[in-house]
């Protein structure tokens, strides 16, 4: 069948767009906890320009998601593929956004120095990075068991998270002076959090498509 | 829901071919069910044995039961008639006699014996009505039904059908000659029916299942490959054969 052969392009079009937008978050990810603890502004602000690239991928999954659902009027897991693709490529445009937040938190550090080393910080996201590959593998792999092993990682980074807000908190108050950067750096930790929930977003959209049924993964 | 046709291991043969196989199947009263289904896997064939259309094919065979209320309708004190009056069925083509709008509504129930004007007036104008064709053809009852459109024809031939107040629509592929606009009245005015009518379609058109049926049954080489809810059939069916299906796969 024609149809179906020019349909299951444009489904693997779309996965293709969802593995680009998944290495771009990885890399703009990666890219950001250097600048910072580097502070190196300039490459900070060269991760926000290129901020556009995404959202541009994004739109393009929209399109060609909502021209399939009108010409194909897909059904079962064809239906599941696109919505699928809508629910992903959001949660990979957010979590570009938060990237990006951090990357914004090193320009707004411009001229300083960290008022300490940073070490759970490149821990946290070190395993988001981890989490962003194996979510959108589970996704492109329909692996489901790799969904379920990379949300279990989510309950390590919300530790460290925590952890890492205490340690602020007493630093904050041993050191008022430094209270700017350290409310800063925990934005930091909050941004990398809230990417790791948009990573277990994704391992539930892979279940979904799978399965049909969506679980929760955070509980 | 209750359950109003039972079907129980049903075979059925024309002469050495096996129409259908071990079909057993519950559908629900007053609701729409469809069946889908490739080009000669059996739907057809079994919508026909609901109101015993296939007595009329020689070399025709059936073992198994098929029951409406309780009754099997293949057992021998069943007469063919009374059953066709309980249920009614409509056709791919538009088939109104060549007669008035008015005669081809009352055409049953004079049949069934009723003479009185007023209550045959009464019965025409409630089924155009249900048929929701009433307003279109209510100046011009007394003329030929075969001046209508083929959308029009189509739901006055539901209107002949309902006119004998059956418990059973059957509708063959009831829309597959149409254009979109009569289709999309004829699928309105369906569900409208399912309120008073158990309703059996047969359908070609995938998205048309999908859209007004509430269970929906795959065929295929004379078997029931699945039976579920319609959203749950097109939304995570269980069987791989189902999903190719659906999907334009094959068939």
């Amino acid at each position: 069948m024609i149809q179906r052969k020019e349909f299951d392009q444009n489904l693997e079009d779309l996965r293709q767009l969802l593995r680009q937008m998944g290495e771009h978050v990885e890399h703009a990810l990666t890219e950001s906890i250097d600048a910072l603890q580097a502070l190196d502004s300039a490459k900070a602000k060269a991760i926000v320009a290129r901020d556009v690239e995404l959202n541009q991928m994004e739109e393009q999954v929209m399109e060609i998601g909502s021209r399939l659902i009108v010409t194909q009027q897909p059904v079962a897991k064809d239906l599941r593929r696109i919505i699928v693709a809508f629910k992903i490529s959001s949660d990979l445009e957010r979590m570009g956004d938060l990237a990006i937040d951090i990357a914004k938190v090193t320009t707004r550090l411009e001229g300083q120095k960290l008022i300490k080393p940073l070490i759970d910080i490149p821990k946290m996201s070190e395993l988001v990075i981890l989490m962003v590959r194996e979510s959108l593998q589970s996704y492109l792999d329909e692996n489901t068991d790799l969904a379920y092993k990379m949300a279990k990682d989510d309950d390590e980074v919300d530790h460290l998270y925590s952890q890492m807000i205490h340690e602020l908190y007493a630093f904050m108050i041993a050191n008022p002076e430094s209270l700017q950067q350290a409310m800063l750096l925990t934005l930091v930790g909050r941004y990398i959090e809230r990417i790791a929930d948009h990573a277990t977003n994704i391992g539930e959209s892979a279940v979904y498509l799978v399965t049909g049924h969506r679980p929760d993964l955070n509980q | 829901m209750d359950n109003l046709i039972r079907i129980q291991k049903l075979n059925l043969y024309y002469d050495r071919f096996h129409a259908l196989k071990d079909v057993s199947l519950d559908i629900p009263e007053k609701a729409i069910t469809a069946f889908i289904g490739p080009s000669g896997c059996g739907k057809s064939t079994l919508l026909r044995t609901l109101n015993r259309m296939n007595d009329m094919i020689p070399g025709t065979r059936i073992e198994g039961s098929v029951q409406i209320a309780g009754t099997d309708i293949y057992g021998d004190d069943v007469e063919v008639e009374a059953l066709r009056k309980r249920v009614g069925m409509v056709f791919q083509q538009p088939n109104p006699f060549p007669k008035s709008i008015y005669d081809n509504v009352a055409y049953g129930p004079r049949l069934h014996g009723m003479k009185n004007k007023a209550a045959l007036d009464e019965i025409v104008e409630r089924s155009l009505r249900q048929a929701v064709l009433w307003d279109e053809v209510k100046d011009f009852l007394k003329r030929s039904a075969l001046s209508l459109s083929g959308g029009q024809q189509q739901r006055l031939c539901i209107a002949r059908a309902i006119a004998v107040q059956p418990e059973i629509l059957l509708m063959d592929e009831a829309t597959s000659a149409l254009d979109p606009i009569s289709t999309l009245k004829i699928e309105e005015l369906v569900q409208q029916l399912k309120d008073s009518y158990t309703i059996v379609m047969v359908t070609h058109n995938m998205h048309q299942a999908a859209r007004i049926s509430g269970r929906t049954v795959f065929f295929l080489n004379g078997e029931i490959v699945e039976a579920d809810d319609t959203q749950k059939l097109f939304s995570t069916p269980q069987d791989p054969r189902t999903e190719d299906y659906i999907s334009g796969r094959f068939g």
